[in-house]
């Protein structure tokens, strides 16, 4: 499928639409899906008049950028200077950043236009948006279902026609799996290609920012405004995305990852995750049956890391410096502890105590150590899979959306839905969501690529390809 | 696995976390369930692996050692829920 955002930008350029007409259209679209609740806020009056510059730049004959006029919208745990910035909690209900993500002065930089900003799990802090403190967004599909998560809102945001593309975080499949929720391209790149700079900080060990977009193509040109070293992350590479505009056919091999096609899998789901290997086979690839053994340890070597770090990274939200306050607190532990538990949701405080338990002094070998070793042996599995095959193939999560309330009184069946996006974070690989079909019942499913580290250009040639099939 | 009370006290504590008695209660639940599914990992041996703290490989990225330009002292402090004399204020600790 070819980008939607260059038919708007090419559209906007030749006069045959304006910048001004694309925001209002969108601001529009924002209001019709209002009950789904993909956004918390919407910036009317400075994206028009945002838009209103770049369409007088057109009329000069000035040059302008690639996105020029496009919308879009952010999950709200990117810091920007207009509007408010929550990361859907409480503690940082009120909260007005005094600077831009790199990833929001990147796009700005292109002409795109932030018409609003997108629901999540507060703190990222989950799989269907379900822990936001400002309610739940719905899936676009189907009201009564989840939006998956964390980027639930962006995700439905594009995938509702709101915007053609919206930002999120991904940090064990918070792009990929509401990405395959909604019906929508959701794209997890490599560990370290994309600043992070600006984004509030979950897991920084797994953390990425990446695309949600109705194309790979777009995914693809959004990645390659925001790639690359910005002095602001150490954990940067030097830009090294350069997108491969060669289409001609290659044959590759594929590795179709067993340990995620049987058992608690859904059976529309493996159902179109085949179609689309079936597919791949009569175009001419190489499909092998692989094992990845350690794929059973990594949800649990990730409900290590991750809590580990985000309880050091939540420490910061303490009530002194900025974010509410409790106005209970007569004491400076009071104020920590009720701003504390005031401005975070359950599963915030679930996963930070988890972090503070499998840190804490006798434990921190046990499970923290034990956790970077097992992380170890699972790099080391994808890398010898890797030896043999080009990319690897299996769906992007176990089920469809499920139903809201659903999962949300067994923290460890949420967990659950993450299984399959899980592995790629912890090894930093690159990987992407693609829509592949539907279930019985009319639900989008998604199936899963995944790259050698920082095989991302090569990746999306080869997402191209399977979006066509 | 079961997680006591007291222990999931210490962890609010080590949190800075006050929590009311129910939630104490299903936090003991939940940790306990969840501690016991990571023990999975037991079955695991790893006494010849080295751990995986870092994924890129990068090591001391330098930028250059040039002063930029700074968010100010007044728009930093304007985001705290209490000043005074230009400085965050805070209950009384000592």
């Amino acid at each position: 499928m070819t980008s939607l955002i260059n038919e708007i930008v090419n559209n906007i350029k030749s006069g045959q639409t304006t910048a001004r007409a694309e925001v209002e259209k969108a601001l529009r679209a924002a209001q019709d899906n209002d009950e789904l609740h993909a956004l918390l806020e919407t910036f009317d009056d400075e994206a028009l008049h945002r838009a209103d510059e770049i369409d007088a730049k057109i009329r000069r004959g000035e040059q302008v950028g690639r996105l020029a006029g496009v919308p879009y919208v952010a999950k709200d745990n990117f810091l920007t200077t207009i509007g408010h910035t929550t990361a859907a909690a409480k503690i940082l209900e009120n909260f007005e950043s005094p600077i831009d993500a790199t990833a929001i002065e990147r796009l700005d930089n292109e002409d795109a236009i932030l018409i609003g900003k997108a629901n999540l799990d507060a703190f990222a802090h989950g799989g269907s948006t379900e822990n936001s403190a400002f309610g739940p967004t719905h899936n676009a599909v189907d009201f009564e279902r989840v939006a998956g998560g964390s980027s639930g809102g962006s995700a439905v945001a594009v995938a509702a026609g709101i915007v053609p593309f919206a930002l999120g975080s991904d940090t064990g499949g918070s792009i990929r799996q509401p990405g395959s929720f909604n019906g929508v391209v959701g794209y997890k790149p490599t560990y370290g290609m994309i600043s992070r700079y600006g984004v509030v900080a979950m897991a920084s060990s797994t953390d990425v920012v990446g695309p949600l977009t109705r194309t790979v193509e777009d995914a693809e040109l959004v990645s390659d405004i925001l790639a690359g070293q910005d002095g602001h992350d150490s954990t940067v590479h030097d830009n090294y995305f350069q997108p491969i505009t060669d289409n001609s056919q290659r044959s590759y091999t594929i590795g179709v990852i067993k340990d995620f096609m049987g058992e608690g899998v859904d059976a529309d789901v493996v159902n179109q995750t085949q179609a689309v290997i079936n597919r791949l086979e009569q175009a001419g690839h190489t499909v092998r049956q692989v094992s990845l053994p350690m794929a059973k340890y990594a949800l649990a070597i990730y409900y290590i890391v991750v809590p580990a770090e985000l309880s050091s990274n939540l420490a910061r939200y303490d009530g002194v410096r900025y974010g509410v306050r409790s106005d209970k607190a007569k004491s400076l532990d009071d104020v920590y502890g009720l701003s504390r538990s005031a401005g975070f949701m359950p599963e915030n405080k679930r996963r930070i105590m988890i972090g503070s338990y499998v840190l804490s002094s006798g434990y921190f070998d046990a499970y923290y150590l034990k956790a970077q070793k097992a992380r170890t042996l699972l790099i080391n599995e994808f890398n010898k899979l890797f030896d043999e095959c080009d990319f690897l193939i299996c769906p992007t999560a176990p089920t469809p959306a499920f139903k809201l309330g659903e999962n949300t009184s067994d923290p460890l069946k949420m967990y659950l839905a993450d299984a399959m996006t899980v592995p790629a974070s912890l090894a930093g690989l690159p990987a992407i969501s693609v829509p592949c079909g539907e279930s019985d019942s009319g639900l989008p499913i998604g199936v899963q690529l995944i790259g050698r580290q920082k095989d991302d250009a090569k990746l999306l040639a080869f997402a191209k390809e399977v979006e066509r099939l | 696995m079961s997680v006591s009370l007291d222990e999931v006290r210490h962890l609010a504590a080590l949190s800075e976390i006050q929590l009311s008695d129910s939630e104490l209660e299903s936090l003991a639940t939940d940790i306990g369930n969840i501690v016991g599914y990571i023990n999975q990992l037991d079955e695991l041996d790893t006494d010849q692996v080295e751990p995986t703290f870092q994924l890129t490989g990068l090591q001391n990225v330098w930028r250059d050692d040039k002063i930029e330009p700074q968010l100010s002292r007044e728009k930093l402090l304007n985001l705290a829920p209490d000043t005074e004399n230009n400085q965050v204020k805070v209950p009384k600790v000592l």
